[in-house]
């Protein structure tokens, strides 16, 4: 039936005009991730809308790899192509595609905006444009060994030196213990994005900025990145594995997983995954927010997430935008809570009874969404990817102890600063 | 090569069928060279092209053009000198371990012994895997915590604690390049055993007479013999080396201590989408690379015709 109806629209689109295509039943194509369950709840999810409506809809699953994903939009938009109306895009990418897409400001109510966590909704408004709307949220937290906690009587950490001195008691307790392999701390140390998210924490949790502030002021040399930066060196060696310098987000699982780590920070992802009925570590494992800079400092989460945006070029945009609401509205959002462990980015939802009963991680998970920041993408625009690939090698540098950390953040400044210097092209 | 040419005739009017031959010759090469120009020429060029523009990936056809710009920029990046240095230590050393390991394999699988048949297709195994799976396995054979490299060097007591090989800085390029040798050390091999097996049995026999030692015989004999070949071989790897990309990228990413030059333009042209300034980059490795292969069979030409 969707189908003849689709034939049928497209026979009119040819033979009429345009309006007369988008008056009737229509077929909306969008682009999904296709990670683990997520396709199928976007499938099922884009269905029931399309039973809902009477339009159809064509689900098109893009490249796991985010880098490989942006550069298959940017060919597509950078064409005008229309072959997809809605795209599933980063928490870092609106303000680099934002003239591909269509202000979805007019379509939503002001108190719809105001119920979500709104770094996420500043993050998706560049211009003053709304270029896109929340669909899921990420934030970066602190997984911890309960069991091992439990057994050296030790509380779970609130400040990195708290944290650094837990871990390096019972990685040599546990060592001496016959555990030779066992590790203090694993975390996201190769030269990539991924170290941009875990080292902007550690230096916003010290007070020491977002590399670049609100108003586009390079912030990065400071004392206090300094100071966090240094803390970060000496974990290399002592109680991270050297290793960590090259490991992404399934490395650091593998060693915390294998039970060969006491803490690991990591995304939300981890949490069913840890808990699985084969990980070794099934039910030993608890989830907090990321410690503090020290007494001054602040518990910090790099922002993450996934939203959805209708393409400029669409010649459906009516019914796409139907269908961006219909998906990143409350209730299809606790339908992909508990069904796929999908963070919602309602803050109403963190209070739900059936989704607190399915996962009680959830009441923790709050505090580290609404404590999280965001990387300075929207005020970089599109030098954004310079900007992070400046900063996580003064980082990996530092890490690897290629020069001091005072000395890698003044050379980045410098850095940052020539290529700031005509203004960030937003 | 140059000195297996039969000597050059006299210079004399070409006959008509000689001048009918040229044109059929013409006429058979013609597909060919306009294949090369749609698939190698014109993206050359518009690579070329590009570099003096500031174009960008989001709106490729919105140009302008910059002149030498991207070109100054690029000569005062630090990074992308320390990328066209670790390419250059990248190509040197794996080339030459390369050349010297696969003549010793190919004189190995040249003498006579049972199961030669079986040993030569088994040493052709690493050149037959796919880069990007090879560069996998080695990454986790090189893997700090599960590697099986750490683990058998630990267990037989040459290292005390267990090495992160590709990502210490200090070791991550060796760790590279034993990858690349481990890998195209076979195709040296094949180039080499192929002109071992064109020799002439006599020399060999005359030198036996006369009991040169064996050692002797190599340098004075088989290595000047088989020398095209390995200038052939040596050319090859070089132009491979220093183009190197995926070996690099998928064992230790962007990181900027194992960077080539081409991972440095493809990060430009696709995480940065600077297509202005990674074209340039991509010219100058281009440059790079036809400079050296021309210098290198100028120079192997000189040494040959002595």
């Amino acid at each position: 039936m969707g189908y003849l109806r689709s034939a049928v629209c497209s026979v009119v689109c040819l033979a009429g005009t345009l309006s007369s295509c988008t008056a009737g039943a229509v077929n909306v194509s969008i682009s999904c991730g296709a990670v683990g369950v997520e396709l199928q709840l976007c499938k099922s999810g884009a269905r029931a809308w399309a039973r809902k409506t009477g339009n159809t809809v064509r689900v098109v699953s893009t490249p796991n790899s985010s880098t490989d994903r942006l550069a298959l939009y940017q060919q597509l938009l950078s064409a005008g192509s229309d072959s997809i109306d809605v795209f599933q895009i980063d928490v870092i990418w609106p303000s680099i595609l934002q003239n591909d897409f269509i202000d979805l400001k007019p379509y939503v109510t002001q108190s719809r905006l105001d119920a979500q966590f709104s770094e996420l909704v500043k993050n998706d408004t560049v211009n003053g444009r709304l270029v896109a709307l929340p669909w899921y949220i990420d934030a970066g937290l602190l997984y911890y060994r309960k069991d091992l906690l439990e057994k050296y009587r030790q509380p779970v950490p609130d400040t990195w030196k708290a944290l650094t001195e837990t871990a390096r008691d019972i990685q040599d307790k546990e060592r001496a213990a016959g555990h030779r392999n066992m590790w203090g701390y694993v975390w996201q140390g190769r030269a990539y994005e991924g170290l941009t998210c875990d080292a902007l924490e550690w230096v916003a949790s010290y007070g020491g900025g977002t590399i670049v502030n609100d108003a586009g002021r390079i912030t990065i040399d400071n004392p206090r990145a300094v100071q966090a930066l240094k803390r970060a060196a000496g974990w290399v060696g002592t109680i991270t594995p050297t290793g960590v310098l090259n490991y992404a987000e399934e490395q650091s699982r593998g060693v915390f997983q294998s039970g060969h780590a006491v803490f690991m920070r990591n995304w939300p992802y981890a949490w069913p995954l840890v808990n699985g009925p084969r990980s070794p570590v099934k039910g030993k494992v608890g989830v907090t927010q990321l410690p503090r800079g020290g007494a001054h400092g602040k518990h910090v989460a790099t922002l993450g997430g996934w939203q959805l945006a209708v393409s400029k070029y669409s010649k459906v945009k009516k019914q796409a935008v139907d269908l961006v609401r219909y998906l990143t509205s409350e209730r299809e959002q606790k339908r992909r809570a508990l069904k796929g462990g999908y963070n919602p980015t309602y803050r109403a939802l963190y209070q739900d009874p059936d989704l607190l009963k399915a996962s009680p991680v959830y009441a923790k998970l709050y505090h580290s969404f609404v404590n999280a920041i965001a990387r300075p993408s929207r005020v970089t625009g599109r030098q954004y990817n310079r900007v992070s690939s400046d900063f996580w090698n003064a980082v990996h540098f530092t890490l690897a102890g290629q020069g001091s950390a005072r000395d890698n953040l003044k050379s980045l400044a410098g850095r940052l600063d020539r290529l700031s210097r005509p203004g960030w092209r937003r | 090569m140059a000195f297996n040419e039969p000597p050059v005739p006299p210079p004399a009017r070409p006959s008509s069928l000689a001048r009918q031959r040229v044109r059929a010759a013409y006429l058979f090469v013609a597909p060919m060279l306009v294949l090369l120009a749609a698939v190698d020429g014109y993206p050359l060029l518009r690579t070329i092209f590009f570099s003096f523009t500031d174009a960008h990936l989001g709106a490729l056809e919105a140009y302008r053009f910059v002149g030498l710009a991207n070109f100054r920029a690029l000569v005062q990046d630090p990074v992308w000198w320390q990328a066209v240095w670790n390419t250059v230590i990248f190509a040197a050393v794996s080339v030459s371990l390369e050349m010297v390991l696969g003549v010793a394999v190919a004189l190995v699988l040249n003498a006579h012994m049972r199961g030669r048949g079986m040993l030569r297709a088994a040493v052709l195994i690493p050149w037959a895997i796919p880069t990007v799976v090879s560069a996998k396995m080695w990454g986790w054979m090189y893997n700090d915590l599960y590697g099986v490299i750490n683990h058998v060097l630990t267990a037989a007591g040459l290292i005390g604690h267990p090495l992160a090989w590709t990502a210490d800085p200090h070791l991550a390029l060796g760790a590279v390049i034993a990858v690349d040798v481990w890998k195209t050390t076979p195709f040296v091999a094949l180039l080499a055993l192929a002109a071992l097996q064109m020799l002439p049995t006599e020399i060999y026999e005359a030198a036996r007479v006369d009991g040169i030692h064996p050692a002797k015989v190599f340098f004075r004999v088989t290595l000047p013999l088989i020398s095209p070949a390995l200038v052939v071989a040596a050319v090859f790897r070089l132009l491979d080396a220093l183009r190197v990309f995926d070996l690099i990228y998928v064992l230790t990413s962007n990181s900027r201590s194992t960077m080539s030059m081409s991972v440095y333009a493809r990060q430009q042209l696709v995480d940065f989408r600077d297509v202005g300034y990674g074209s340039a980059a991509a010219t100058l490795v281009f440059a790079v690379v036809a400079v050296t292969t021309v210098v290198f069979i100028t120079l192997s030409r000189i040494r040959l015709e002595d």
